[in-house]
């Protein structure tokens, strides 16, 4: 009942931040310098129907009512149409953005199986030789820009070695061969039991997803690092050690048994920064995902693809922030 | 079922940007079932002259000592499989603060069960039976409820009964108490003496004592060491304690307000420079 309460609590402040992103897509959809009924019925077209539209869309009524319409909208879960596809933006996102999940989601495990070893093996040996590579490579990973080691990767992997696929989610052949299911082509390919579209698809993931990867491996062993060394001067750690205990328990079991909640807040951040932040890395690589359709949108001036994928990238924050402090509430029991 | 501890001349130092400094300057104990009291203001050395005993110092420190044995283990020469062997199976560190030693995520039952898994064999169940057990030596009331609070939801008495309760779980020969009681409330400390008092005479084991309190020391111990700027200033029995003569000795043995002899002022402790070399 305790927990039920401090995890109602956790959620409390979701409502509020869910309203501030709502207003903020609107307040951006007013203040932008493009009309969205000359996007829908062109430069030319005569005045007449350029008010009746105006007055279909409820953009002759005052702001407030526009911001209830627009909320009213959202509700019934209506982005609109994006004027490039002339799909509803709905389906549109439906359609991309199970390719970025995907993405994001090879590249965060690939950070997490690399990274969290990295840091707690660089804080255990700190100021040695390993703790110095670590500390460059982490650097590395945060300061080179993703699009640059996406280039240098298709120089290297592709046109010169040519051991990994070129761009793309797919090769041409497998073009339409996987039935849809979850969008992700992988795991599509994995379901429908068509494993050389799977290996394929693991080909084309590698490198998009090794990019992305390095890149939030940066800021992981970082912090991991960093949460080690704190938790490593605790006078626990004394107390482990007098007890007789291995140096990997010591260092897995009461160092890092210590900082494990406190990472789920760095790894949920870095997450969301991968499902909404793989816009470049997705241009590059030619990932058909939500970070290629925003682009294009924004190139195109289609306001509501723009707001929709906006939108959906506040909810991930949002959504994974709350899982984050709900991990927190479930599994420290200094704050149970 | 007691060790011996040999140590002659120990010297620990520590870098600084102007060469070593040397913070215990050639100590030397030895230390059979006893009890030990070693009394010092904070800086005197103590700590690290107990600490060096299970190689248990900061990884800057520096150990060097003629002579420096635990049984016939040479703590100088040991690697840490051999120091892992010693530390909780024969010997115990029990620390100040049972706020900051004890792991703030495991529970109380789980810490003591990691310790009793250590050392004996045994499956997890046995050792959580084990650990309820050694709570009710410790005497904690309700034990079983007790083995399944965090350390944040004890208080420091019963925390550092846990602790206490942690390092008798493997059974040591040693116990080594590193003020046990100045992180407790005035009224606990005693009981906390009390129960290491007795558990230790109960199991015939060893105790070195750390505190900067002389009169309590003196009380729980056979023998006491005074120790002042890394160095031993004077050793005596417990008991002859009114008969200490070095002047850091006597000034600390002055310095105590006593109900019987009150005096109208507390002579304040005048250093002389001639006792750091």
């Amino acid at each position: 009942m305790r927990r039920l309460r401090t995890l109602a609590a956790g959620a409390a402040s979701v409502p509020i931040t869910l309203f501030g992103l709502v207003l903020i897509t609107f307040v951006i959809g007013r203040i932008v310098p493009i009309d969205p009924v000359i996007a829908i019925v062109g430069d030319h077209a005569p005045p007449d129907v350029i008010a009746h539209v105006r007055a279909e869309l409820g953009l002759d009524k005052p702001l407030p009512v526009q911001f209830l319409i627009y909320v009213d909208r959202l509700l019934h879960g209506n982005l609109g149409r994006s004027v490039m596809t002339t799909h509803p933006v709905t389906t549109d996102i439906a359609h991309y953005f199970p390719a970025t999940i995907e993405l994001a989601t090879a590249a965060i495990l690939i950070a997490l199986a690399v990274g969290i070893p990295l840091g707690v093996f660089a804080a255990a040996r700190q100021g040695s030789r390993f703790d110095h590579v670590v500390r460059v490579l982490s650097i590395g990973g945060q300061s080179v820009p993703v699009f640059v080691l996406g280039l240098i990767f298709l120089l290297v992997f592709y046109v010169k070695l040519g051991i990994a696929p070129g761009t793309g989610q797919q090769s041409v052949i497998y073009e339409g061969m996987v039935p849809y299911v979850t969008g992700m082509h992988v795991v599509d390919a994995a379901l429908s039991g068509q494993w050389d579209a799977f290996e394929d698809g693991l080909a084309h993931l590698a490198l998009p997803a090794l990019v992305l990867a390095y890149y939030s491996l940066g800021y992981i062993t970082r912090m991991t690092r960093a949460y080690m060394i704190d938790a490593l001067r605790g006078e626990y750690i004394v107390t482990a050690r007098a007890k007789g205990l291995s140096a990997r328990r010591i260092l897995w079991r009461h160092a890092f048994g210590n900082i494990a909640v406190g990472l789920i807040t760095v790894i949920a951040l870095a997450y969301a920064n991968l499902l909404s932040g793989a816009v470049l890395t997705e241009t590059v690589f030619s990932w058909p995902g939500l970070g290629l359709y925003l682009t294009v949108s924004l190139l195109n001036a289609d306001m509501n693809a723009v707001l929709g994928a906006t939108l959906v990238v506040g909810l991930v924050y949002i959504g994974l922030n709350l899982l984050a402090d709900l991990a927190y509430r479930l599994f420290d029991p200094r704050v149970r | 079922m007691s060790a011996r501890v040999e140590m002659r001349g120990l010297r620990v130092s520590f870098p600084s940007p102007r060469g070593p400094v040397e913070v215990v300057r050639g100590v030397s104990l030895d230390l059979g079932a006893e009890k030990l009291g070693i009394v010092g203001e904070s800086g005197s050395g103590k700590s690290l002259t107990a600490r060096a005993i299970l190689k248990l110092l900061p990884a800057a420190a520096h150990i060097r000592a003629e002579r420096l044995r635990f049984d016939d283990i040479d703590v100088l020469t040991a690697g840490e499989r051999q120091m892992r062997a010693i530390r909780g199976r024969r010997a115990g560190l029990i620390l100040q603060d049972p706020k900051y030693a004890l792991n703030p995520v495991m529970t109380a039952g789980a810490q003591i069960a990691e310790a009793w898994r250590a050392h004996h064999r045994g499956r997890r169940r046995q050792a959580m039976e084990a650990a309820v057990e050694l709570l009710a030596q410790v005497r904690i009331r309700d034990p079983a409820r007790v083995a399944g609070l965090y350390p944040h939801e004890l208080s420091g008495g019963m925390g550092q009964r846990v602790m206490i309760a942690m390092m008798l779980a493997p059974d040591p020969e040693l116990l080594i108490a590193d003020e046990p009681t100045s992180a407790l409330d005035a009224t606990v400390q005693a009981e906390i003496l009390r129960l290491i008092d007795d558990l230790v005479s109960r199991r015939g084991m060893g105790l070195i004592l750390i505190s900067h309190d002389l009169p309590l020391v003196s009380h729980f111990c056979d023998r006491v060491m005074v120790m002042y700027a890394g160095r031993v200033v004077e050793e005596l029995r417990a008991a002859d304690l009114a008969a200490a003569r070095h002047p850091y000795t006597r000034g600390l043995l002055d310095c105590m307000p006593s109900l019987l002899h009150p005096k109208p002022r507390l002579p304040v402790l005048a250093r002389d420079a001639a006792w750091n070399e």
